[in-house]
């Protein structure tokens, strides 16, 4: 997902917050992963807004895709430049209404905003994983999500909601713990990567690979593979558009200049961007997580555990309420795979709501303001919250 | 059949007829449901699991907005998702005038519902035939308000259409209404002498054939 963090016009927060950490697993009761490995402690980066009402029937699990973390809304001090990345969605009054559910948001399993990745020191050599950061899964990420929502004494998730990678670890909650989450809303996201995906995601992680830099994974003491990450970013900035919003956004027009250099140092407003996004990356975030991430979404196949590859054998397992919603432009994850999902649902009895919402932005358009993916989450949430109660 | 109480008058007079037939705490589906004022009616009044099939978007979110379960997409392939005897009800108001195959759609309304309401405009209604033969043009009447060539109604049926339609697709009709709505639509008048005649809207509850 792209980077759209802005302060909101309205000027509504949940104000200042904090980032808190959850450590569990701590050995010999290490967590046992998806590939038969062990690893603890674990660590989640989480923060948590609004209040666990008395019979704690009013949280929220949101969860961030590929490059987020656990800051999805407010400030971290009044000196803080920018909010968490759904200001416009959570806060007082908003899609998600602090005033009502008690938003919980953890940082994932594998990536490094302060949980456990490739990055941390790995207890037994002192050193940084690297590489021997055992390959998780979406399966891994919802289970760490899991422990963390256990220490809170959450026993029923109000709703888990999230986009693109997000929206995978949405259907993997439902299928996984079906009796703790009362509804679902997956955003902008798929059953399973498509062929297309999976591809944009190899191209990006060689991208790290081909850097001399990253060393196999070995570069935490030394320089970072930073152009490759930055080409693996510029990479993701593309899927996460689409051809009519380039169009929009840049066109062939040229960046600083009235006719073309003759030479490589970039000419168009889209080389500039992009080149723009992947060093502003780098600043941020990891290579090793970059690799480990996109590898767990690819790896990611909500009918992998049956042979026949039924979705709807694979949503016999769920009984959230859904509401699932796509983007007309979104090309990583289009509507009919969206689609797809909702007619396993229906085939399995389940209360599911579909929209697909008009916006030429491509995929990104799930994290920018719409008004209408506001109303419909509102509506959605306020119903399932008044239908807890009956 | 002879005194329709409306049940409530905030929905349309065609809606309280339908709702009126729905037993509480029944399975509804609504084929075209709109912004879901019948949905939101029975679901409020008469505890009914309810889930409407819209294509609109607009008219989708604004379902979903009033806490409803709305599916976007065309109603003649998201019928073809569900098991059989899903629902209890389903619906379809003021849309069969509109469909391509409607046939195939009855069947799989019976197929997937226990039961099935249809109701459209009457085209045999005295006003439609009058302009027809003063005019000698496609009727324009407040039920059927397009011209030829901009009507979404692809179809032309009347009362007694629809009750031979019944026998030769092979399902029975358990209840027939024929109702005459005012201007605003919220009050009406059921009728009962020569109904094919006087009828704007027929109404109509089926069945599966009984073997």
């Amino acid at each position: 997902m792209s980077e759209y963090i802005e302060h909101e016009k309205t000027g509504v927060s949940v104000g200042i917050v904090e980032k808190k950490s959850f450590t569990f697993a701590h050995p010999p009761k290490e967590m046992t992963l998806e590939n038969g490995s062990t690893l603890g402690p674990v660590t989640l980066a989480y923060e948590t807004y609004g209040e666990l009402n008395s019979d704690r029937s009013n949280a929220v699990l949101i969860m961030h895709a590929l490059s987020g973390d656990s800051h999805v809304a407010g400030y971290y001090g009044h000196e803080d430049a920018k909010p968490g990345w759904w200001e416009i969605m959570v806060g007082p009054d908003k899609g998600i209404d602090t005033h009502k559910y008690f938003v919980v948001c953890s940082n994932i399993l594998g990536s490094c905003m302060g949980s456990t990745g490739p990055g941390s020191i790995n207890p037994k050599t002192g050193e940084p994983f690297g590489l021997d950061f055992p390959v998780v899964t979406i399966g891994d990420m919802v289970a760490a999500q899991k422990a963390l929502v256990d220490h809170l004494g959450i026993k029923r998730i109000l709703a888990v909601v999230g986009g693109s990678i997000g929206g995978l670890q949405v259907l993997e909650w439902c299928l996984k713990y079906p009796d703790m989450v009362v509804s679902a809303i997956p955003l902008a996201t798929t059953p399973k990567h498509s062929a297309l995906t999976i591809a944009f995601n190899e191209v990006a992680r060689q991208a790290i690979m081909a850097d001399p830099n990253w060393n196999n994974g070995h570069y935490y003491n030394g320089a970072k593979p930073d152009l490759g990450l930055a080409v693996a970013r510029m990479i993701g900035h593309i899927t996460y558009l689409s051809d009519e919003s380039m169009r929009h956004k840049f066109g062939r027009r040229l960046q600083d200049k009235s006719d073309f250099s003759f030479n490589f140092d970039g000419d168009f407003q889209v080389e500039s961007y992009l080149r723009y996004q992947g060093t502003k990356f780098v600043e941020r975030f990891d290579a090793n997580s970059f690799l480990y991430v996109t590898k767990a979404a690819d790896y990611f196949d909500i009918t992998r555990q049956d042979e026949s590859g039924s979705l709807v054998k694979a949503f016999s397992r769920a009984k959230a309420k859904f509401l699932v919603v796509s983007f007309t432009s979104d090309w990583l994850y289009p509507t009919y795979q969206s689609k797809a999902m909702v007619k396993a649902m229906k085939k399995n009895g389940l209360d599911v709501s579909f929209c697909e919402i008009k916006a030429d932005w491509g995929h990104d358009a799930f994290l920018l303001p719409s008004e209408r993916l506001t109303a419909l989450m509102k509506g959605f949430l306020e119903r399932v919250y008044n239908e807890t109660k009956r | 059949m002879s005194t329709m109480k409306p049940s409530d008058s905030r929905i349309r007079f065609d809606l309280q007829v339908i709702a009126s037939w729905i037993e509480p705490g029944s399975k509804v589906l609504g084929l075209g449901c709109g912004e879901g004022e019948l949905l939101h009616f029975l679901k409020k009044n008469k505890r009914v699991t309810c889930t409407g099939i819209e294509l609109d978007e607009d008219k989708v979110a604004k379902c979903i907005e009033k806490g409803l379960t709305v599916l976007q997409g065309d109603i003649n392939e998201e019928v073809l998702d569900y098991p059989d005897n899903a629902f209890d009800y389903v619906i379809l108001s003021r849309t069969l005038q509109q469909i391509y195959e409607p046939g195939e759609l009855v069947r799989d309304m019976l197929r997937i519902g226990r039961k099935a309401v249809v109701s459209f405009p009457n085209f045999s209604h005295w006003n439609v035939r009058l302009k027809l033969l003063t005019t000698g043009r496609a009727p324009l009447t407040k039920q059927l308000p397009y011209e030829w060539y901009n009507t979404p109604n692809i179809r032309v049926i009347s009362m007694e259409d629809f009750r031979r339609f019944s026998r030769e697709t092979g399902f029975s009709i358990l209840k027939e209404v024929a109702i005459n709505t005012d201007h605003r639509e919220k009050s009406g008048n059921v009728i009962k002498l020569f109904a094919n005649l006087r009828a704007t809207y027929g109404v109509f509850l089926i069945g599966k054939r009984q073997l």
